[in-house]
C-alpha cells in the first residue's frame, strides 16, 4: 500500500465511512496488520454465495466485511472518470438519468471478435447486447457474452501490479521494464519471448511486428488450449495458404457434420445457429406474409451429425451418429470415397446400421449437389479437414467461402508453445512475458509448461486474474476487462471492430497495448493513442479521420473491412497418405476433452452466472464430470456421481461419472477448466465444488481426444448439482414436447393442436382482452438450439441472484428461464433430444394468483401475472400451485447487498429482492413499461397529426417501437427462437403482430393444455426432417425413428 | 358424614361404570381438587416437566434461528415449498379435534362416560391449537408480515385475498382457538369455586377467587349457564367439522396431483378425529395411572375410546382407497403418475408405513383384550399418532414432488432444523399439559358430582329413564 | 356487632340435592318467592322452583350469530368488490363460493362469544363480593352441600318464623347471612 493510493482514496472514503480522516487511517492500518487483509488486498470482496457455501466464522466475516470496505474505499476512487469517452463527462447533454445509453463494442474471445451493444447506465455497463451490424453477432448473444458483464464487476479480479507476490505499483513496473528494455536492446533481444493468444487485433499486431523488428533475436509465440490448429494446418495442406472458411448455412440444404458442434463452438457460431435455423423455420400457408417466410415454404434443411461427444448441434440434426472419436475419420474416407474423392478408405466394418446410414447419407449428397455442405470439427484431425475441403469441391458447394485468415501468426498453436517450451528448457529464455493466457494450466500435460517456466530468469505476466500462471511469475500486471479499455479485433471474416471503454478501468488494470508501448520504449499514453495511430496509418490520407473514427465507433464495425473471398483448390497431394491405423481393441477407452460449455476453457471459471448455469443436456452446475454413455457406465460399474480414477499416459485425475444418454460407447467426455487453484472464491475447487483438472490428463498428442483411457471406480461418490433429474420424454411428459416430421406437419397442418374452443372453454367469466395491449410470448422450439442465452440473458437483465452450488443441490436455483431438456426413446439407444425453454406462462386463468392470501400476485389488464415483491409474506402456495413450476423463492437472502462492485452492475431498472419473497419471469416488464410510455407520447402525437399520411407515418413509428420491444431472453436468441409482442396490435399496413401470427400457426400449442389455464406463453412444436431411406415420415414419432430399422436393435 | 351410610349399591348396569363404587360428593371433590392442592409435585412431574421445558427451549432456539436466517434453514426448495411446518400445523390441529369432539359432540349426544375425560380433552385441544398455530406464521417467508392476512383498515386500503384457503385458514383457525378456549374456561369455572373454597392457603384462594369471577352455584346461574353451554356445545360441533375441511382446502382447492381431490374434507376430519382420539389415549393412560384415577377413568372409557378410534380408522382407511379409486378412474395422467410415484417411488416406504399405522395396525382394535388393556391400547395410540403425521406428510411433501412437469420433479430432505422445530412443538405441548394437570382440575368436578348423585339416586323425585342425565 | 348487622337472609343447609328442591318448593308455596338455592351441581328443576321464568339467552346468541354472519359476508364482499377489485387469476370479483368458509366461522366465533359473555352478564359475574361469602359454612356450597337461601327482603320474610318453617324442611342447619362483612371471618375472595 503506497501513500499516493491512500491519499487518493480520502474522498472515497469519507464518502464510505461518513465519518473523520483519521479513523479511517487508523481502520486501514488495522485493517493492513491482519492476515485477512494480506490475503484479501488480493481478493477484494467476501462474496455472499461463498458465505453460505462454507459460512465463516462471525468474526473473520466482519473482518472480511471491514477490510472490503476499505478496499472499496480504494477502488472507489479509481473509478473516477478519467477518459474521455465515459458519457456523462463528455458530452454530458447525452445523459439523461433514467435513460441508458448504449455502445457499440466487441468481445474478442480465443483472438477473435463479436459485435455487441453494451447499455450504459450513468456510465456504468449493465448489460450486454448483440450488435446487428456485425457478421459474427447479428444482434445476437452467447451466454459466455452476457455473462461477461459479471466479470467487469468480479471483485476477485487482480487489482495491483504485484511483484513476487507482494504489492507493488505500475510506476515501478515501468521503471524496471525500462530498464530491461535497453538491455535487450543491445542485445537485440535475444532470450526474449512473447507468449499471446490467439491475435488477430491490428493494432497488437503492428505493436508486436514493431517490436520484433527493433528485437530481431526475439519471439512470439502464441498459444489457446481451445485450439483450430486442425483448421490452419489444414487449410496450409490443402490450400497451400492460411485461409478460414465460412459457412453459408442458408443456403445448405444437406448438412454433414463431421464432429463439429458449429452451433455452440467457433467464432462464427452465433451467424451458423442464425442462418441454420433460418432454413428450418416452417410456417403453414394460412400465415399473413407479415411475419418472416413466404407462404409456399415448406422446405427444411437437412442435417447429419457424426459426433464424438454429444453436442447441442448433435441435439439438432435429423440424423444423429455418435461414435468414438477416432472412428470419425473412417466415416469421413468413406463418404469421400464413395462420392468419388480420391482418398485411401480405411478397412473398417461397418455394422450394417451403419451401413445403411452411409449410403442413405451418401445418397442425398449426391442427390443434392451444390447445395451440400460438410463441416469438419476443430476437435478432429488434420486429414478430417482436408477431407472435408474435397468433399466440399467435389460436391462443388455453394454455401461456404473461404477468406484471408486474419492471424498474424500462421504456425500451429502447439507447435508454437512445444517450441517456446524447448527453449525455455534449454535455457535460452532469459525473460518471457505473457500477455494473457494461463499456460500454467492449460498446457499440455506432457511438456510441465510449470517446470519449463522455473528456468526463465524474469517472467511476466498480463492477465485478469492472478492466477495459476501469474503465481509463478516475478510481475504481475492486471489486465483491462474488455470494457475498460481501448483495442481492435478481427471476427472470423475479418470484419474489424473497435474495442471502445465504457467505464475507466475499476481496478487499474493496464490494456496490452499499453505494455507494449511500454516495451517499445514510447512514452505512456492510455490504449486509445496507440490505436488512433494505428487507424490513422492504416486509413492513410482522404477524408476526415474523425469523421471515419466515429462512424465506425457508432457502428461497431470498420467500414470495408470485411476480408473479400479468395478462391482456392484443394491440392490432391493433401489427400495422399495412409489410412489411418486400424481401430484400437475396443476394450480400451477412448477420453474426449472438450471446452466446458459455460466456462469455456476455465478462463470464466470466476463468473458465477456461468458456474450456475445449467450445461445444455447434462444440466449440471458448478462442476465437471466424467461423461459416460449408459451402456458404458453399466460396463464399468458405474452410475451418476460415482467418483472414478481416470488414468492417460500414466496421468491420473479423479472425476465423478456422470451417464449421458446419447453419449457414444466406449469413450468418456472431460471438460476442460475445471479444477481451478486460482481462479478466485467463486471457481476454485474445493471439497464441494468446483470440479476437477481434466487438463492434467491431456497431453500434445491427445489435445482433443486419446485411446487407451483406464477407467478405476471407487468407493466414495461426490455430488453433482444437476437441475432437471428427470429427463425422459414419457408418460405424463409427452405431451410437454410435441415433435412431428415435416410430412405429418403438412399432412396435418389443417388440424391445429390447438383444443377447441369448446374444450376450452371456462367456468370462470371470459375477461375482455379485445382492448389496450396484450402481450403474449411464442416460443418455437423448432429453432431453440438450448444454447442457455437466454438465461443469462434473463439473469443479467433481471437481477437474479447467484445462490451456490449447496442451494442448486436443493433445486433452489432462481432462473426465471430454465431450458428443460428431454430424451425421448430408449436412453442407450442413441435417443433423441429436444430443448424447451420455459418461462412464466402468464395463464390468463392463473392457479398462483387465487391462492395468494395477500394478493401479492395478480393480473394486470394487459394480460401479464405481476408478481408484487412488496406485498409477498411467501407462504409460497403460489410456486405449489404453479402446473409448470416456473416461481422461484428467495429462500435465504440470495442477493448480495454487500460487495459494492457487484451492485455497480446491476439493473437499475429491476428492483434486487429480499430474502422471503416470491419471484419469477415479468416478461421484462420494465422493457414494457419504457414501450409503454414511448407508445403513449407517439399515439397523442397521431391524434394530433393533421394530414392521414402523418398519421400513417406516426403508427409506422409505432410499429417499429414495438418492433424493438423484446425480453431480454429473445433479444439474446441467436435463432431468434422468441417472439414477443401484442395480441391486439394492428400495424399500419393492417397486419396482425408477429406473435398473433405464430399463435394462429397449426402447430402453435400450449404446455398442459388440459388445465385450460391459457397461458399466453406458447409454444410452436419441433419438426424434423429425417431421410425416408432411413425412416418413414408418415409414421415417424419421437425417439421412435430408430425403431423400423431390425439392423440396429 | 351421615351421606356415606346411604350410598347405594353400584347398579348391576351391563354396562362397565363410568365411576369407580363407593364415591361421594366429597370423596370426589376432593381427590380432584387434592391433586392441584394437597399433593406433593411428584419427581415423576418434576422429570417430565424437566424435559418438556428442555424441548421448549429448543423450540424457541429453532423459531429465532429461522426468524434470523430465512425459512431456508428448512430442507423446502422449488417445487417442495412446503415441508415439515404444514405438516405441523395439519398434524397438530388434528389432534385438537377430539376434544372439542369428546365435550361438545359427546355432551349433545348425552354419553355420560365422556365427564371424566373431557377437562383435559379440550385442554389438549387447546394446547394442540396453540402448537399449531405457530407453524403457519413461522413457516412465512416473511414472518413479521404474518398480519397481512388478516382485515384491517389501512391506508393503502389493501384487503387480504379472500379466495385463498390460507385466509379461511386464519379465521377457521382463531375462531376454533377462541371457541375451544371459552368452553374451556366456562367448563373451569364451578371447578375454580371448588378450589377458591377448599383451598387453605389465601394467595391460592385469591387467584383461584378471582378466576372463578364469584361463582356462587346460584340455581338461577346453573340454568343459564347450562343453556350457554349446550349452546356452545351446538356451535362447536359444525365448527370442529368446518375447521378440518378448511385445512384439507388448502389442498383440495389446490390443482397439483394429490392434493385437488374432492375427498379430502371428509377424510381429514376423520382423520383428525382419529389422531385426537389416539392422543387422548396417549395422554390420559399415563395421567390415570400416576394419579391414581383408575375410578374416575375406568377401562370402560378406554374401551369406548377404543371403539371411536376403531371407527374414525376405518373411515379414514376408506378415504384412502377412495382417493386411490378416484385417481385411476379419472384416467388423468399425472393423477396416475402420483400414485405410482407413492407406492413405488424413491419415498414409497413412508406411504406403506403409514398404511401400517392407520390402516393394518388400528385392526387390532377389534379385540377386546387391546380396547380394555392399558398397556396395549397406549401402544396403539402411538404408533396411530406417528402414522397420522406421515399422512400428513404424504399427502403435502410427496404430491409436491411429483408435479406436472417432469422437469421439476424433485425430492425433499428435512434438515435438523426441520426437525428440531417438530420436537420443540411437541415439548411445549408436553410442558403446557403438565402445567394444566398441575394448576388446574384435570377432571371436570362438578360433572362427577352429577354422576354421583345419579348413581346414589339422590335426586328421588326423577322418574327412572332420567337417570344419569341429572342436568338435561 | 350482629345485632346491628343488617341481615340478607336465611341460609339452610341441606345434604341432598333432592332435600334442597323440595324445600324450594315448599318455600315458594309458602309464598315466598325472593329466594334461591346454590348447590354444588345443578339440579334440575330447581330455578322454577326459586325463580320461574325462561332465559334471553337463546336470543342473544341467535342475534350474535346473525350479526357476524352478515358482517363476515360483507367484510368479503367490500374488500373484494368494492374497495380492492382486482383480476385475481380471471376469478369473478365476487366469487361468492369463496366467502363462505369465513362467514361461517364468524357466525360461530359472534355466537359462541354472545353465549359466554351473555350467560356471565345475566348472571352478573364477575362479582368478587357476595354477602354469602360471609357464611363461613357457605364454603360447602362449591363442594358437598345445598343451600336455600331466602332474603330478607322478601314480604313474607319474618326472622323467627322464616328460620321455623327452614327447620322444619329439614335443614341441617340454618344461619343468618349479614350483610356486613365480619372481619374475622371473611369468606374468599
Amino acid at each position: 500500500m503506497d501513500d499516493a493510493r491512500l491519499d487518493s482514496t480520502a474522498p472515497r472514503r469519507t464518502r464510505l465511512f461518513g465519518c473523520g480522516e483519521g479513523r479511517i487511517w487508523r481502520s486501514l492500518d488495522e485493517l493492513a496488520e491482519t492476515e485477512e487483509f494480506a490475503a484479501f488486498i488480493r481478493r477484494e470482496f467476501p462474496d455472499q454465495a461463498e458465505v453460505w457455501q462454507d459460512p465463516l466464522s462471525r468474526r473473520e466475516f466482519l473482518a472480511l466485511m471491514a477490510a472490503s470496505f476499505g478496499v472499496a474505499g480504494l477502488t472507489g476512487c479509481t473509478r473516477a472518470p478519467d477518459s474521455e469517452i465515459v458519457p456523462y463527462v463528455d458530452p454530458p447533454e447525452q445523459v439523461v438519468p433514467g435513460q441508458a445509453l448504449r455502445f457499440a463494442t466487441a468481445m474478442p474471445l480465443s483472438g477473435y471478435g463479436r459485435g455487441v451493444l453494451v447499455e450504459s447506465h450513468l456510465g456504468r455497463p449493465t448489460k450486454i447486447e448483440g450488435n446487428p451490424d456485425h457478421p459474427a453477432s447479428l444482434g445476437a448473444t452467447d451466454a459466455i457474452l452476457q455473462a461477461s458483464i459479471l466479470t467487469l464487476y468480479d471483485p476477485d479480479r487482480a487489482k495491483e501490479v504485484l511483484r513476487r507476490g507482494g504489492t507493488s505499483t505500475w510506476g515501478q513496473f515501468v521503471g524496471e521494464v525500462r530498464q530491461s528494455v535497453a538491455t535487450f536492446r543491445q542485445r537485440g533481444g535475444r532470450g526474449l519471448r512473447f507468449l499471446t493468444e490467439t491475435v488477430t487485433s491490428p493494432t497488437l499486431t503492428r505493436q508486436l511486428r514493431s517490436l520484433l523488428e527493433i528485437l530481431p533475436a526475439a519471439r512470439w509465440h502464441h498459444y489457446e488450449p481451445i485450439t483450430q490448429d486442425s483448421r490452419r494446418e489444414a487449410s496450409r495442406k490443402a490450400f497451400g495458404r492460411p485461409v478460414n472458411t465460412i459457412y453459408h448455412f442458408d443456403r445448405a440444404a444437406r448438412i454433414l457434420s463431421l464432429d463439429a458442434d458449429f452451433l455452440s463452438v467457433g467464432p462464427a457460431s452465433l451467424r451458423a445457429a442464425r442462418q441454420f435455423i433460418d432454413a428450418r423455420r416452417v410456417r403453414a400457408p394460412l400465415e399473413p406474409p407479415a411475419a418472416g417466410q413466404s407462404a409456399s415454404a415448406l422446405s427444411m434443411n437437412r442435417l447429419y451429425v457424426i459426433e464424438s461427444s454429444p453436442s447441442i448441434t448433435g441435439a439438432m440434426a435429423d440424423h444423429r451418429l455418435a461414435v468414438r472419436s477416432e472412428r470419425v475419420e473412417r466415416l469421413a474416407r468413406e463418404i469421400a470415397a464413395r462420392l468419388g474423392v480420391p482418398i485411401a478408405r480405411s478397412e473398417t466394418a461397418w455394422t450394417p446400421a451403419e451401413e445403411r446410414w452411409i449410403a442413405a447419407l451418401v445418397a442425398d449428397l449426391r442427390a443434392h449437389p451444390g447445395e451440400s455442405v460438410i463441416v469438419p470439427g476443430d476437435f478432429q484431425s488434420t486429414a478430417v479437414h482436408v477431407i472435408a475441403h474435397a468433399l466440399n469441391e467435389r460436391l462443388g458447394s455453394t454455401a461456404l467461402t473461404h477468406v484471408e485468415s486474419p492471424e498474424p501468426l500462421a504456425t500451429g498453436q502447439l507447435e508454437s508453445l512445444s517450441e517456446l517450451v524447448r527453449e525455455m528448457r534449454a535455457g535460452e529464455v532469459d525473460t518471457l512475458v505473457l500477455l494473457g493466457g494461463n499456460p500454467v494450466l492449460t498446457a499440455p500435460a506432457d511438456l510441465d509448461f510449470a517446470e519449463a517456466l522455473s528456468r526463465v530468469n524474469l517472467r511476466v505476466h498480463h492477465s485478469l486474474y492472478y492466477d495459476e500462471t501469474s503465481f509463478l511469475c516475478h510481475w504481475h500486471v492486471p489486465d483491462t476487462h474488455y470494457l475498460e479499455t481501448w483495442s481492435d479485433v478481427c471476427a472470423f471474416d475479418g470484419t474489424v471492430s473497435i474495442i471502445q471503454p465504457l467505464i475507466a478501468p475499476l481496478y487499474g488494470g493496464k490494456s496490452p497495448h499499453q505494455i507494449l508501448d511500454l516495451l517499445l520504449d514510447r512514452p505512456e499514453t492510455d490504449a486509445g493513442e496507440a490505436l488512433r495511430e494505428e487507424w490513422r496509418a492504416r486509413r492513410g490520407g482522404g477524408g476526415s479521420f474523425d469523421e471515419f473514427w466515429r462512424t465506425a465507433l457508432r457502428q461497431g464495425v470498420v467500414a470495408e473491412s470485411t476480408l473479400p473471398p479468395v478462391s482456392v483448390r484443394v491440392d490432391p497431394a493433401a489427400l495422399e497418405g495412409t489410412a489411418p491405423p486400424a481401430s484400437p481393441a475396443g476394450a480400451d477407452i477412448e477420453v474426449i476433452f472438450r471446452p466446458d460449455p459455460a466456462i469455456w476453457d476455465g478462463r470464466f471459471a470466476n463468473n458465477g452466472w456461468l458456474q450456475e448455469l445449467p450445461r445444455p443436456l447434462t444440466k449440471l452446475t458448478w462442476d465437471n464430470a466424467a461423461l459416460v454413455s449408459p451402456r458404458t457406465a453399466r460396463a464399468l460399474g458405474v452410475e451418476n456421481e460415482r467418483v472414478v480414477d481416470l488414468e492417460l499416459r500414466g496421468r491420473t485425475v479423479r472425476a465423478p461419472v456422470w451417464v449421458l444418454p446419447g453419449h457414444p460407447d466406449g469413450s468418456v467426455t472431460l471438460h476442460l477448466g475445471y479444477g481451478r487453484e486460482r481462479a478466485g472464491r467463486v471457481g476454485n475447487a474445493t471439497e464441494k465444488r468446483g470440479g476437477f483438472n481434466a487438463y492434467r490428463l491431456r497431453t500434445s498428442d491427445a489435445m482433443a481426444s486419446g485411446v487407451g483411457l483406464i477407467v478405476r471406480p471407487r468407493a466414495e461418490r461426490y455430488r453433482l448439482a444437476c437441475t432437471q433429474l428427470h429427463q425422459m420424454l414419457e408418460g405424463p411428459a409427452e405431451d410437454l414436447v410435441h415433435v412431428e416430421t415435416i410430412q405429418q406437419f403438412s399432412a396435418r397442418a389443417a388440424r391445429p393442436l390447438e383444443p377447441s374452443a369448446e374444450a376450452r372453454r371456462s367456468m370462470y367469466p371470459e375477461v375482455d382482452t379485445s382492448r389496450g395491449h396484450q402481450w403474449a410470448l411464442q416460443i418455437d422450439i423448432n429453432a431453440c438450439v438450448g444454447c442457455n442465452a437466454c438465461v443469462v440473458a434473463c439473469q443479467a437483465e433481471n437481477n437474479i441472484p447467484v445462490v451456490g452450488k449447496e442451494q442448486v443441490l436443493n433445486a433452489r436455483e432462481m432462473h426465471w428461464l430454465r431450458i428443460d431438456t428431454y430424451h425421448a426413446g430408449d436412453p442407450e439407444e442413441q435417443p433423441d433430444t429436444y430443448f424447451e425453454p420455459v418461462p412464466c406462462m402468464h395463464c390468463e386463468k392463473a392457479p398462483c394468483e387465487f391462492v395468494c392470501p395477500v394478493g401479492a400476485t395478480t393480473h394486470s389488464s394487459e394480460g401479464l401475472n405481476e408478481m408484487t415483491y412488496n406485498r409477498c409474506v411467501g407462504t409460497r402456495y403460489c410456486s405449489n400451485n404453479c402446473p409448470y413450476k416456473v416461481r422461484r423463492f428467495n429462500f435465504l437472502q440470495y442477493s448480495d447487498l454487500d460487495t459494492p462492485s457487484l451492485q455497480l452492475g446491476r439493473n437499475p431498472d429491476v428492483t434486487v429482492r429480499s430474502r422471503g419473497v416470491m419471484e419469477k419471469c415479468t416478461y421484462c416488464v420494465q422493457r414494457i413499461q419504457r414501450a409503454r410510455v414511448d407508445l403513449e407520447e407517439l399515439a397523442a402525437a397521431r391524434g394530433d397529426a393533421a394530414s392521414p399520411q402523418q398519421q400513417l407515418e406516426i403508427h409506422r413509428r409505432m410499429d417499429d417501437r414495438l418492433a424493438a420491444l423484446e425480453p431480454a431472453c429473445a433479444q439474446a436468441c441467436p435463432t431468434r427462437a422468441i417472439t414477443f409482442g401484442d395480441l391486439n396490435w394492428k400495424t399500419a399496413s393492417g397486419a396482425v403482430s408477429a406473435v398473433k401470427a405464430l399463435q394462429m400457426q397449426p402447430h402453435s400449442y400450449a404446455l398442459l393444455a388440459e388445465l385450460n389455464t391459457q397461458p399466453r406463453t406458447r409454444y410452436l412444436a419441433r419438426l424434423v426432417h429425417p431421410n425416408p431411406d432411413l425412416v418413414d415420415p408418415l409414421s415417424w414419432k419421437p425417439g421412435g425413428g430408430r425403431e423400423e430399422h431390425p439392423g440396429e436393435r | 358424614m351421615s351421606a356415606e351410610e346411604r350410598i347405594s349399591p353400584m347398579d348391576s348396569d351391563a354396562a362397565a361404570p363410568v365411576i369407580g363404587p363407593g364415591h361421594t360428593y366429597r370423596s370426589v371433590t376432593e381427590k380432584i381438587s387434592a391433586i392441584v392442592l394437597h399433593r406433593r409435585t411428584g419427581r415423576g412431574w418434576m422429570a417430565g416437566f424437566a424435559l418438556a421445558f428442555f424441548f421448549v427451549l429448543v423450540f424457541f432456539a429453532s423459531i429465532a434461528y429461522v426468524l434470523a436466517r430465512g425459512v431456508g434453514v428448512w430442507g423446502i426448495n422449488v417445487p417442495v415449498a412446503w415441508g415439515f411446518a404444514i405438516v405441523n400445523f395439519v398434524w397438530w390441529i388434528g389432534i385438537g379435534h377430539a376434544g372439542t369432539l369428546i365435550s361438545a359432540v359427546l355432551l349433545l349426544l348425552h354419553q355420560e362416560w365422556r365427564t371424566s375425560i373431557n377437562r383435559f380433552a379440550e385442554s389438549m385441544t387447546l394446547f394442540a391449537v396453540t402448537c399449531a398455530g405457530i407453524f403457519p406464521v413461522l413457516h412465512l417467508g416473511r414472518p413479521w408480515y404474518f398480519y397481512w392476512l388478516a382485515p384491517y383498515p389501512n391506508v393503502m386500503s389493501l384487503w387480504p385475498q379472500f379466495r385463498s384457503p390460507l385466509v379461511w385458514d386464519l379465521f377457521a383457525v382463531l375462531t376454533y382457538f377462541a371457541v375451544s378456549l371459552l368452553f374451556w374456561y366456562v367448563g373451569l369455572i364451578p371447578d375454580l369455586a371448588t378450589l377458591r373454597d377448599v383451598a387453605r392457603n389465601r394467595f391460592v384462594r385469591v387467584v383461584y377467587g378471582v378466576l372463578a369471577m364469584g361463582w356462587r352455584g346460584s340455581a338461577v346461574h346453573w340454568h343459564r349457564y347450562h343453556v350457554a353451554y349446550v349452546l356452545l356445545a351446538g356451535l362447536a360441533t359444525p365448527l370442529v367439522v368446518s375447521v378440518h375441511s378448511v385445512v384439507s382446502l388448502d389442498f383440495a382447492a389446490a390443482q397439483i396431483p394429490g392434493w385437488h381431490a374432492t375427498v379430502f374434507p371428509p377424510y381429514f376430519v376423520a382423520g383428525a378425529i382419529f389422531s385426537g382420539f389416539s392422543m387422548v389415549l396417549t395422554l390420559a393412560i399415563p395421567v390415570r395411572k400416576v394419579y391414581g384415577l383408575e375410578d374416575f377413568i375406568t377401562t370402560r372409557h378406554l374401551d369406548n375410546m377404543g371403539k371411536v378410534l376403531l371407527a374414525s380408522g376405518c373411515i379414514v382407511a376408506y378415504g384412502y382407497c377412495l382417493e386411490t379409486f378416484m385417481t385411476f378412474y379419472s384416467g388423468d395422467v399425472h393423477e396416475i403418475a402420483q400414485a405410482n410415484a407413492r407406492f413405488f417411488g424413491p419415498s414409497a416406504w413412508i406411504f406403506w408405513s403409514l398404511i401400517a399405522s392407520n390402516v393394518v395396525i388400528p385392526q387390532l382394535l377389534w379385540l377386546r383384550g387391546i380396547r380394555r388393556n392399558a398397556r396395549n391400547l397406549f401402544l396403539v395410540a402411538l404408533v396411530i399418532n406417528v402414522g397420522m403425521w406421515l399422512e400428513r406428510y404424504v399427502i403435502v411433501v410427496l404430491s409436491l414432488e411429483r408435479s406436472f412437469v417432469p422437469s421439476e420433479w424433485g425430492s425433499y430432505r428435512p434438515t435438523f432444523w426441520d426437525v428440531s422445530t417438530l420436537l420443540g412443538s411437541i415439548g411445549l405441548f408436553a410442558a403446557l399439559f403438565l402445567l394444566f394437570i398441575r394448576l388446574l382440575p384435570m377432571i371436570s368436578a362438578f360433572e362427577m358430582r352429577e354422576l354421583v348423585a345419579s348413581r346414589r339416586g339422590d335426586l328421588a323425585t326423577e322418574s327412572a329413564e332420567e337417570r344419569g342425565r341429572v342436568h338435561e | 356487632m350482629r345485632s346491628a348487622s343488617r341481615i340478607y337472609g336465611l341460609l339452610a343447609e341441606f345434604d341432598r340435592p333432592a332435600a334442597v328442591l323440595d324445600a324450594a318448593q315448599r318455600a315458594r308455596a309458602q309464598g315466598y318467592t325472593r329466594m334461591d338455592a346454590y348447590t354444588p351441581l345443578p339440579v334440575e328443576g330447581l330455578h322454577e322452583a326459586v325463580h320461574p321464568g325462561r332465559t334471553r339467552l337463546p336470543l342473544l346468541v341467535l342475534l350474535g350469530g346473525a350479526f357476524g354472519c352478515a358482517g363476515g359476508y360483507f367484510l368479503q364482499w367490500y374488500a373484494n368488490v368494492v374497495a380492492y377489485p382486482w383480476n385475481i387469476g380471471g376469478r369473478p370479483h365476487h366469487s361468492w363460493p369463496a366467502f363462505i368458509p369465513i362467514t361461517f366461522e364468524l357466525t360461530v366465533l359472534c355466537a359462541g362469544l354472545t353465549a359466554v359473555l351473555g350467560m356471565l352478564a345475566l348472571n352478573g359475574l364477575p362479582r368478587p363480593h357476595h354477602p354469602l361469602f360471609n357464611v363461613p359454612r357457605f364454603e360447602l356450597a362449591s363442594g358437598t352441600h345445598f343451600f336455600l337461601c331466602i332474603e330478607s327482603s322478601d314480604p313474607r320474610f319474618d326472622l323467627e318464623e322464616t328460620r321455623r318453617f327452614l327447620e322444619e324442611l329439614g335443614a341441617m342447619s340454618v344461619t343468618e347471612v349479614p350483610e356486613l362483612i365480619e372481619p374475622t371471618e371473611g369468606g374468599a375472595p
